[in-house]
């Protein structure tokens, strides 16, 4: 039984298989596109292990195709499972084995790339630091105390955390946080305009001026959901019978909230997860140039100084078109402008396996070059030798 | 007789091409308009003689690089480009602008016949109506619009870059331009005398003022129309090197530096006799520009004259003659059994290539870059490749297949080129992310050469087709060399994807900070690799054999087409660089084509006029 099984997962059929699976896939997710976003294409077909319908919705649905991560994950157990199984150490077989050893790689590195690594963004206005970048499409409820003046107390809860519900209490917070209801994709409206019957959607606040609904996740390119949540800003024993308050936050909502408890200001907002880290970037310069003459973009430019107090750096750090800053394991990249071009968008990658594809381009090329270079010069030899016709 | 027809062969196309290859002369007694094309300028960004400015720009306007007047009398692109900045008045009552749409044609209430070019004139009445319509257009993403909408949107791009061409070496109303600078240099001192004193807050005296005054306003809208910009920064200027400006920026720049540049000088006393109809005095002043570029400004002189050169050879075009004649003569030989004609056909494509890779090499000397970056050099490139492949294939098996190949395809690859050249200048400026020659010279290359290999294979499978089921000349052995031949090059084109697409990959991760990211173009890179794989491996499995493997190569003509330009018309993307959408029908057509080819090599061997006599080669 166990032998029969290995024969199949080794097999060169559950390759061709796999690869036709593939083509399908990609063909598929490639015309998508001209429909839906890239972020929704990736996550529908690429990265899941079913490709469902209809898509989308919570309620009934079946598996349609086999999803990336199931036809990559099987084609790299294949690959592992026939390199186990063939693995002979010979001239002849060398070229296939390097080729298949770097496929594994790039396989393998994909799927690493995929689970963990993590994008963001830093904006930076002229003369700006941050010692953060925020995710492009992830919120997060922040609770900020202001009592100090020089010093901003952040207590952030994440989008995950909000989704899950239920009630988050915290040694920095003197109250608890009800969570009553996360929206994903929402939109405000409102009260005096939403109709007779419609109910606000918070107590305090904003929240007591407009009604709050959910609506279809985002899928198109140039579309983001707008998330809110409805929160309970309970005390920690809470024995008072006095109706409780409740806030709506949305990253919709302009106007910060404040409130006041246990003799302290708090201030809440919905805003882009933020990634903390042990150093800073400056911009000093964003430049712009274009060609003479033309409207053509000839480069972008980042003026930047890089300041980092535990490993004692500060330095000047030029970041433009196809020259990313690497340091401490992220990478940014020049990616954007705003504001009149001043102000410089980063695209901060955390990507542990972005070596895997160099080193696996380099094997496989040499195992094909090998292979096909041994049985061509072999051919050739062979029509040499072999008399004349 | 027979041992030198090939010579022979390769003697009268060598003639052929040196025949076209005739430079053109000025008459002696008219204007000297071959100068005037040799003369660098920067237009869009690059630095280029004004004969491809005339070229590029008539060919946007009018979708030709001549032009055809009412009387049936032709001018070049040279002379349209100097009646257009200097004698703008005779070059607006041209036919010089296309117009195919019914529907553009209604918006003016002419109803379409068999004129397709109109004037400037004529569409002078409609000029709000057509930056209105195409304005509109313009907020439209371009895969999205309606041919109406393309149509006004070109309409109004050339009617654009007409009015910055005519405004770009003199304002298009000007008769003395020449005294017109005379006297703003004149007036200069005075006039800034008094800007002075304003601004010190004492008595203005406006008289003296607004003369000067008139006079910038009319130099800065040409600075701001400007298209061409002919004035090379100052010789004796210090410092970093300037860019090269326009005739209006020259002139405004005057007032700091208190002279005019003796290039816009010239200019303007070139383009008044012009104006004027005195060929010899716009002659001498053309003499002047060059020998003042020759010394000043040699390097840019010097490409500019190879670029002029470079126009009037067309070695696209030659080589694409000579293709076809290639292509004939393997015809010929299989036909009538002749081995001579096959090596005469060998000889020819040896200068076909010699042609081609001139003109290729030119593009990538002018352009100082590696040969692939746009839609139209890939075209270029991947004849190239496929010719040099199958070359090597003619060598290797000496029966026809290969010189046949390489000519199909080198002459199919050039006429796409030439078609997707419609656009303007196709050495145009990258985009900043696109402005690096380790990768366009890597990453781009190989995967172009893959898309080479693809379509060799492709069309050595077709050959095997039409033979097998069509004639009854697929022998035994001209299956398996065939067959040979079709694997091999899969094997290659193999390898060139693979490591072409990894390569895609690292530059992406290079600049967008991500290895992969299933952009369309990436997808289209990858579909060619598991095609590839699918290919070897079902092979290898034995789950194909001889037929199997022809299907299978003739669906990868159908998979690299995708790649190449299918991808290109989503219009979505960060690889939207090539965007087109007019070829849609061809790509079908020929998608199309290769399907039926497939469902042909299907068929029972029975059917097979080749192996209706016996058993075929597979038994």
């Amino acid at each position: 039984m166990w032998h029969r099984f290995f024969d199949v997962i080794s097999s060169l059929k559950l390759t061709v298989i796999c690869l036709s699976l593939a083509i399908v896939l990609v063909f598929v997710g490639t015309m998508a596109q001209v429909n839906f976003g890239i972020h929704e294409v990736q996550h529908r077909y690429f990265q899941s292990i079913f490709v469902w319908w209809p898509s989308g919705s919570q309620g009934f649905r079946i598996p349609v195709f086999p999803g990336g991560h199931l036809i990559g994950g099987v084609l790299l157990i294949n690959l592992i499972a026939a390199h186990v199984r063939r693995f002979r150490w010979t001239w002849r077989a060398l070229g296939i084995q390097l080729t298949h050893l770097g496929l594994i790689i790039i396989l393998a590195g994909g799927l690493f790339t995929d689970l963990f690594s993590v994008e963001s963004f830093m904006r930076l206005a002229p003369g700006e630091t941050k010692n953060y970048s925020e995710d492009s499409r992830a919120m997060e409820l922040a609770l900020i105390d202001e009592s100090d003046k020089d010093l901003d107390q952040v207590t952030a809860i994440s989008e995950a955390r909000l989704k899950r519900g239920g009630t988050v209490e915290s040694e920095s917070l003197p109250f608890r946080v009800v969570v009553r209801h996360f929206y994903q994709n929402s939109r405000l409206q409102p009260l005096d305009k939403a109709g007779q019957s419609a109910a606000p959607a918070a107590t305090e606040g904003a929240g007591s001026q407009f009604v709050v609904t959910e609506v279809p996740r985002a899928t198109a390119e140039n579309e983001r959901d707008l998330q809110s949540v409805v929160i309970e800003i309970a005390p920690v024993r809470a024995e008072s019978a006095a109706p409780p308050a409740t806030w709506l936050v949305s990253d919709q909502l302009v106007e910060p909230q404040t409130f006041s408890i246990a003799g302290k200001n708090w201030r809440l907002v919905m805003r882009p997860a933020r990634y903390y880290k042990p150093y800073s970037l400056t911009l000093q310069k964003f430049t712009h140039e274009r060609y003479a003459g033309t409207q053509i973009a000839k480069n972008f430019a980042s003026h930047a100084v890089l300041t980092d107090p535990e490993r004692n750096e500060n330095r000047d750090v030029l970041i433009y078109m196809n020259h990313p800053l690497r340091y401490r394991g992220e990478t940014f990249f020049q990616s954007g402008f705003e504001q009149g071009d001043t102000a410089t968008i980063l695209q901060d990658v955390y990507n542990p396996s972005f070596i895997a594809p160099y080193v696996a381009c380099v094997i496989v090329a040499a195992g094909l070059l090998f292979q096909f270079g041994y049985h061509f010069v072999g051919f050739i030899r062979r029509r040499k030798t072999a008399p004349a016709q | 007789m027979k041992r030198y027809s090939p010579w022979i062969a390769l003697v009268v196309a060598a003639l052929w091409v040196a025949s076209n290859s005739r430079m053109p002369k000025s008459a002696p007694e008219g204007f000297d308009l071959v100068a005037l094309g040799k003369l660098p300028v920067l237009s869009d960004g690059r630095n280029k003689p004004f004969d491809t400015v005339a070229r590029t720009s008539l060919l946007i306007v009018r979708g030709k690089q001549t032009l055809r007047l009412d009387d049936g009398q032709t001018l070049d692109a040279r002379r349209w480009l100097a009646d257009v900045m200097f004698n703008a008045p005779v070059a607006d009552a041209y036919p010089s602008f296309v117009i195919n749409n019914p529907e553009v044609l209604g918006l003016f209430g002419w109803e379409q016949n068999e004129r397709k070019y109109f004037r400037y004139s004529e569409l002078l009445p409609f000029l709000e109506k057509i930056d209105t319509q195409g304005g509109q257009a313009d907020t439209v993403e371009q895969a999205k619009r309606t041919p109406y909408q393309t149509a006004i949107f070109n309409l109004r791009n050339s009617l654009m870059l007409y009015q910055r061409l005519k405004n770009s070496l003199r304002p298009d109303d000007a008769r003395d331009f020449a005294g017109e600078i005379d006297a703003y240099m004149k007036a200069m001192p005075a006039a800034l005398e008094e800007t002075a004193k304003s601004g010190k807050g004492g008595q203005v005296d406006q008289d003296k003022l607004a003369g000067f005054a008139r006079l910038t306003a009319r130099f800065q809208a040409m600075a701001e129309l400007a298209n061409v910009l002919p004035v090379p920064p100052d010789p004796a200027g210090g410092g970093p090197r300037e860019e090269w400006i326009s005739v209006g920026a020259s002139l405004l720049k005057a007032i700091s530096t208190g002279s005019v540049s003796p290039v816009t000088k010239s200019y303007a006393l070139a383009g008044d006799a012009y104006h004027a109809g005195n060929a010899a005095e716009f002659n001498k002043n053309l003499q002047g520009l060059s020998d003042w570029m020759a010394k000043n400004e040699p390097k840019e002189t010097g490409r500019a004259a190879f670029e002029f050169l470079f126009n009037q050879l067309e070695p696209f075009y030659q080589a694409m003659g000579l293709y076809v004649l290639a292509f004939l003569l393997v015809c010929f030989s299989w036909l009538g059994g002749n081995r001579s004609l096959g090596t005469a056909a060998f000889y020819v494509l040896l200068l076909a290539l010699a042609v081609h890779t001139f003109g290729l090499g030119s593009r990538m000397y002018l352009q100082g870059r590696p040969p692939v970056t746009n839609l139209y050099s890939s075209a270029i490139f991947i004849g190239w490749g496929t010719v040099i492949i199958g070359l090597i294939i003619e060598r290797i098996f000496r029966d026809g297949v290969g010189s046949a190949c390489a000519a199909a395809i080198g002459f199919t690859t050039l006429i796409i080129a030439h078609h997707l050249a419609g656009s303007g200048d196709t050495l145009e400026m990258l985009q900043a992310v696109l402005d690096t020659n380790i990768w366009l010279a890597t990453h781009v290359v190989t995967i172009t050469i893959g898309y080479s290999a693809m379509f060799l294979a492709g069309t050595l499978a077709l050959i095997y087709v039409v033979r097998g089921v069509f004639t009854s000349s697929l022998t035994k052995e001209a299956a398996q060399s065939l067959s040979r031949m079709t694997y091999g090059v899969i094997c290659f084109a193999t390898l060139f994807s693979f490591v072409g697409t990894v390569l895609g990959g690292i530059w992406a991760d290079q600049s967008w900070g991500r290895f992969w990211g299933w952009d369309p173009k990436e997808n289209g890179a990858l579909l060619i690799v598991l095609w590839c794989a699918i290919i070897l491996h079902a092979r290898w499995g034995g789950y194909i054999r001889q037929r199997g493997l022809m299907v299978m190569a003739l669906f990868g003509n159908v998979i690299t087409s995708f790649s190449w330009f299918g991808v290109n018309m989503l219009g979505v993307g960060l690889h939207s660089y090539g965007f087109m959408n007019k070829a849609v029908p061809w790509l079908a057509g020929f998608m199309i084509s290769q399907l039926i080819l497939m469902a042909f090599a299907s068929l029972p061997l029975a059917r097979w006029r080749s192996f209706q006599s016996g058993p075929g080669p597979l038994g």
